[in-house]
């Protein structure tokens, strides 16, 4: 009897290669449980500090296991690059979402234990989600990534259009998620097969499979349940008012880490299991992405509400990087990579700025919000120029970089239409993004009154001997309590440039993922 | 001797981003340093240059992103020396100018103009056409503030209309940038945008042709070109004046450059394909640019359109496509820039005698007690006119020559245009400085101060007056080389064209 049960030797685990998502899920419980602690410190201090070590930990043991290319939990998760280097970035996004939700109500109202459990668990669920190689470990990818959201979305539980948009991403997002379900029962019913490999292996056979009509339609709605997670046009009206209405931290890391995580399976799915059918989601998805980009770019220029208008930004720079999924090549996938990182790094650094501002003036996150801040705060007002600069693809910033990327890789994949397109976006695009930036050093500071006066004053006159960039004072920045969010601004904003002129790190780290995915 | 021009084309960013660090009464003379380094540094390169040889001078070369064969590659050759001199010229004397003012928030001031400098350097410098595009783009991004935070009325609008109308031309290029890179490796050489490398690939005609137009776009409204000028008014008159002097001066110039240095030898059928197309836009901004010049008061507009002729001019010259024209082209641009800035200049020494109206009808009777002030606007004017005996004279009669050779009626109708530039300077000259003295005209000799801005300047602009074929020489090679290999068709109906020797001008 015993020697029959020391016989049932457990599944083989690999331990080191769960590593990055254990210690995120593992983070979670602990968190969840520290938060019940009584003391006020550890709840407010020791549970956001717990959550960034655990993800640090997780982003830690990913860059450790760079290189390593293997099959997980018998096949259902792949790690290798890709993998690593979006586990990576949901880190640094939830990273930067806690340390700019540390002193936010959201947490406080929603108790710290389950708001940062809650993000984790998200994180968790992205992990799973881009690692995910068969069709039921995407979906539970997706599920567990997007419940956590819908609540965190709410959790500024005294403001209705908290709550609102918590509703609403939850409705939208089941539709989605029931969406891409259906997708997947199609695209099994067709392939015979929910395993990516298999999927793969059905379309690249003898068979006629790949103008199938099962296969056609479970493409079709797989793409839409995606693009809503995406938030690709025709499937992005939830995104501003849902952006809008969360907490601007949680706003911030559903800008990247959804979209990054979206993006990530797009490839998977589409470049790897479905790249025998190119031909038939290629075309469609290009029109999606030409669409796109010109619904972001048009829905964002008359927006006055800072979230809204990036918001309708991220709408058209999701159309950008659905661009490098559709050309299917090696340098369609290297190119989408690199601009979700850098999408990151701007992204993170404009929202920062917002939620800045957002604690400082009683405008929210009005345009106004930012009137000035460039005389009287250097320090938000240069990330948040860096960071529309880069959105709008200016040079010596990581987004003209990345533009560059996906124009090239749009051109040689003989889509030069579509690069005309994401040139005809970014036309657009400046209209608004040079608004922002126009409000910050051209627009006469709203406060004049209170904290403006010594810098105005100090400005003109070349007497006043003031060692701080860019004419403001120390006195006028004020940062006491914003202190870990004006780092958060400064540090993406810095990246944001240095991306921008010694890019290379990153192109080697995307070029191991190109490979990692064998494309041509 | 080694002089690398990395050196030079970061000194002024690095005096930039210095200004920025320092105390704020320091941020002017940081400024002034900068930019005084980067003309020691440009002028060393005028006299070292050898003009026997035709090829790039003190190349540097790096991999800047191997994955995208985007190249670190500078140089100079015959095209770009004077421009890269007049870079230097230009931006020393406004931000000599610029001193002589309290600027509001001067560590930015000087931070934006500074890099404004390194930018057009990096376009000027560029020997990888990505390269060329991201500092291309770049330019844009300092006149966006200077503009925005330091013009005068209606900025906002204007600054935001200057760079959406050259982002639009801007973007259109990157996309043919990258377009003919991707398409010039159709081999299994890697993708590269350095220049030699990829005119070694030339395109398909067709391709050829679109990207052509893109590049044309971009380098037409930049100039600005007749029917893309529409930025310009605006611009001009929101754009405080030193800012403006160089802008006019310099960023122009780019533009032109960017038909002689791209689209020339990279799309030769392309460009011979539209030379009539180009030819036509230039003749419709020589006349256009002429009629407005001399029908605006506005003092800054009448400079713009003024420019928008010459450069009119300048263009007629490049799609001459022969030597004589692109020659002349190069001149021009000198020229023009080194007229230009000091025009501007002059506009503010007007104003601020006519009780700081720009209008030229609140001025008149300013020569009156300002001898030498009316002789040096008078010098200006009459280089602007293209006098006989001014190196506008020479550089327009090679343009002319040039298209005499290939299109003889827009030529004859071209020479029109010299005629009109007669009556717009003048105008400005006789209405400002001579006529019933305006009302709140108060007349001034120039100051020791503005004397230093200007003289310097017009110095240069008699100088080479008087010795054209310094800078003829030093361009003849490279120009030569240019124009006679790619345009076969061309040089054939043009006996004597190409080997051209610089002949001798009587000032």
């Amino acid at each position: 009897m015993i020697a029959a049960a020391a016989k049932v030797a457990g599944p083989h685990i690999d331990w080191a290669g769960l590593g990055p998502l254990l210690a995120v899920f593992v983070g979670a419980l602990l968190v969840l449980m520290l938060g019940l602690s009584r003391s006020r410190a550890a709840r407010e201090i020791a549970v956001p500090a717990l959550s960034i070590v655990a993800l640090a930990l997780s982003a830690v043991l990913a860059i450790g296991q760079w290189g390593e290319r293997k099959d997980l939990v018998a096949g259902a998760l792949r790690l290798d690059e890709l993998t690593l280097i979006l586990t990576i970035l949901f880190c640094i996004a939830g990273i930067a979402a806690i340390l700019l939700s540390w002193r936010h109500v959201a947490p406080r109202e929603a108790a710290h234990g389950e708001y940062h459990a809650l993000l984790l668990t998200s994180i968790a669920g992205m992990i799973v989600l881009v690692a995910a190689q068969n069709l039921v470990a995407v979906f539970l990818g997706l599920e567990l990534l997007s419940i956590p959201l819908y609540v965190l979305c709410a959790t500024e539980m005294r403001r209705a259009s908290s709550l609102e948009s918590g509703l609403k991403y939850l409705v939208i997002g089941s539709v989605g998620s029931a969406t891409l379900l259906y997708g997947s029962a199609f695209l099994y019913g067709a392939t015979g097969s929910t395993d990516f490999s298999g999927i793969a292996a059905a379309l690249g056979g003898p068979s006629d499979l790949v103008s199938d009509p099962l296969l056609v339609t479970g493409i079709a709605l797989t793409i839409v349940g995606l693009a809503f997670k995406a938030s690709v046009a025709p499937f992005h009206q939830w995104t501003p008012d849902v952006y809008e209405g969360a907490p601007t931290p949680i706003t911030a890391f559903m800008a990247v880490a959804t979209k990054a995580a979206a993006f990530g399976v797009m490839l998977r799915l589409f470049d790897v299991a479905l790249i025998s059918a190119a031909n038939d989601w290629g075309p469609p998805l290009a029109v999606l992405a030409a669409i796109t980009i010109v619904v972001g770019n048009v829905g964002a220029l008359g927006q006055s509400s800072l979230k809204r208008l990036l918001a309708y930004s991220s709408v058209a720079q999701a159309g950008y990087m659905l661009a490098g999924v559709v050309v299917a090549s090696r340098l369609g996938l290297q190119a989408t990579v690199f601009y979700i990182a850098v999408y990151l790094v701007m992204n993170l650094a404009a929202f920062a700025v917002i939620v800045a501002r957002e604690r400082e003036t009683p405008l929210g996150d009005d345009i106004a919000s930012l009137n000035g801040i460039g005389a009287t705060r250097p320090w938000l007002a240069w990330p948040m120029t860096i960071a529309m600069l880069a959105l709008a693809g200016f040079p010596a910033t990581a987004g003209f970089i990345g533009k560059f990327y996906l124009i090239d890789a749009a051109v040689a994949g003989e889509y030069t239409w579509l690069a005309v397109f994401i040139v005809v976006g970014s036309m657009i695009s400046l209209a608004y993004y040079l608004k922002v930036i126009a409000a910050i050093w051209m627009s006469p500071s709203p406060d004049a009154a209170g904290a403006a006066p010594a810098a105005v004053a100090a400005a003109p006159l070349p007497g006043s001997d003031q060692p701080v960039l860019a004419g403001g004072t120390e006195e006028a920045t004020g940062w006491r309590g914003q202190g870990e969010i004006v780092a958060v601004a400064v540090v993406f904003g810095a990246l944001t440039l240095i991306l921008g002129i010694v890019p290379s790190p990153l192109f080697d780290a995307v070029r191991d993922v190109g490979a990692a995915l064998g494309l041509l | 001797m080694t002089l690398h021009l990395s050196i030079m084309l970061f000194i002024p960013l690095a005096c930039g981003v210095l200004g920025l660090l320092a105390p704020a009464r320091l941020a002017a003379r940081v400024a002034l340093l900068g930019t005084a380094l980067a003309l020691a540094y440009a002028v060393t390169y005028i006299v070292d240059f050898d003009s026997s040889a035709s090829g790039l001078q003190y190349v540097t070369d790096e991999t800047w992103i191997g994955e995208l064969g985007i190249s670190y590659k500078l140089g100079i050759d015959g095209l770009n020396l004077f421009l890269v001199g007049l870079t230097g010229l230009l931006f020393f004397s406004c931000t000599l100018w610029a001193n002589f003012t309290a600027w509001e928030r001067p560590k930015l001031f000087y931070f934006h103009f500074l890099l404004a400098e390194t930018a057009v350097l990096g376009a000027l410098l560029a020997q990888d056409l990505a390269l060329f595009v991201v500092f291309f783009d770049l330019m844009l991004v300092p006149f966006f503030f200077l503009t925005g935070m330091w013009g005068g009325a209606r900025r906002v609008q204007a600054t935001m209309k200057l760079v959406i109308y050259t982002l639009v031309g801007s973007l259109l290029m990157l996309t043919a940038a990258i377009a003919t890179g991707v398409l010039a490796a159709a081999g299994p050489p890697e993708l590269s945008f350095a220049f030699s490398d990829l005119a070694q690939h030339p395109l398909g005609e067709s391709s050829q042709n679109w990207i052509f137009l893109f590049f044309a776009a971009a380098f037409l409204v930049k100039m600005p070109a007749f029917p893309l000028h529409g930025w310009m008014p605006d611009g001009y008159r929101a754009m405080p004046l030193p800012v403006l002097a160089v802008f006019s001066g310099v960023l122009s110039k780019v533009a032109a450059y960017g038909f002689l240095k791209v689209c020339l030898p990279l799309f030769p059928d392309a460009s011979l394909h539209f030379q009539t197309l180009l030819l036509l836009i230039a003749l419709a901004s020589i006349l256009y640019g002429s009629a407005m010049a001399f029908t605006t008061t506005e003092t800054r507009l009448i400079l713009g359109y003024s420019s928008v002729a010459q450069l009119g001019f300048i263009t007629l010259g490049i799609f001459a496509l022969n030597a004589q024209g692109a020659q002349g082209a190069i001149l021009q641009a000198f020229n023009h820039g080194l007229v230009v800035a000091p025009a501007f200049f002059i506009v503010a020494l007007l104003a601020a005698r006519a009780g700081g109206s720009e209008d030229i009808r609140d001025m008149g009777g300013l020569a009156m007690r300002a001898p030498f002030l009316a002789a040096t606007f008078l010098i200006i004017a009459f280089a602007t006119l293209a006098m006989p005996g001014s190196a506008n004279f020479v550089a327009e009669f090679y343009i002319l020559l040039g298209v005499f050779s290939t299109k003889m009626v827009i030529a004859i109708v071209a020479t029109s245009g010299v005629v009109l530039a007669s009556v717009y300077a003048l105008r400005l000259y006789i209405t400002a400085m001579h006529n019933r003295t305006g009302a709140r005209v108060e007349s001034r000799e120039l100051s020791l101060r503005e004397g230093v801005v200007l003289v310097p300047l017009v110095l240069c602009v008699i100088a080479i007056a008087l010795y054209p074929q310094f800078a003829l020489q030093r361009s003849d090679k490279t120009v030569s080389a240019l124009t006679a290999q790619p345009l076969p068709t061309v040089a054939e109906t043009l006996p004597g064209a190409t080997p051209y020797a610089p002949r001798e001008e009587t000032p």
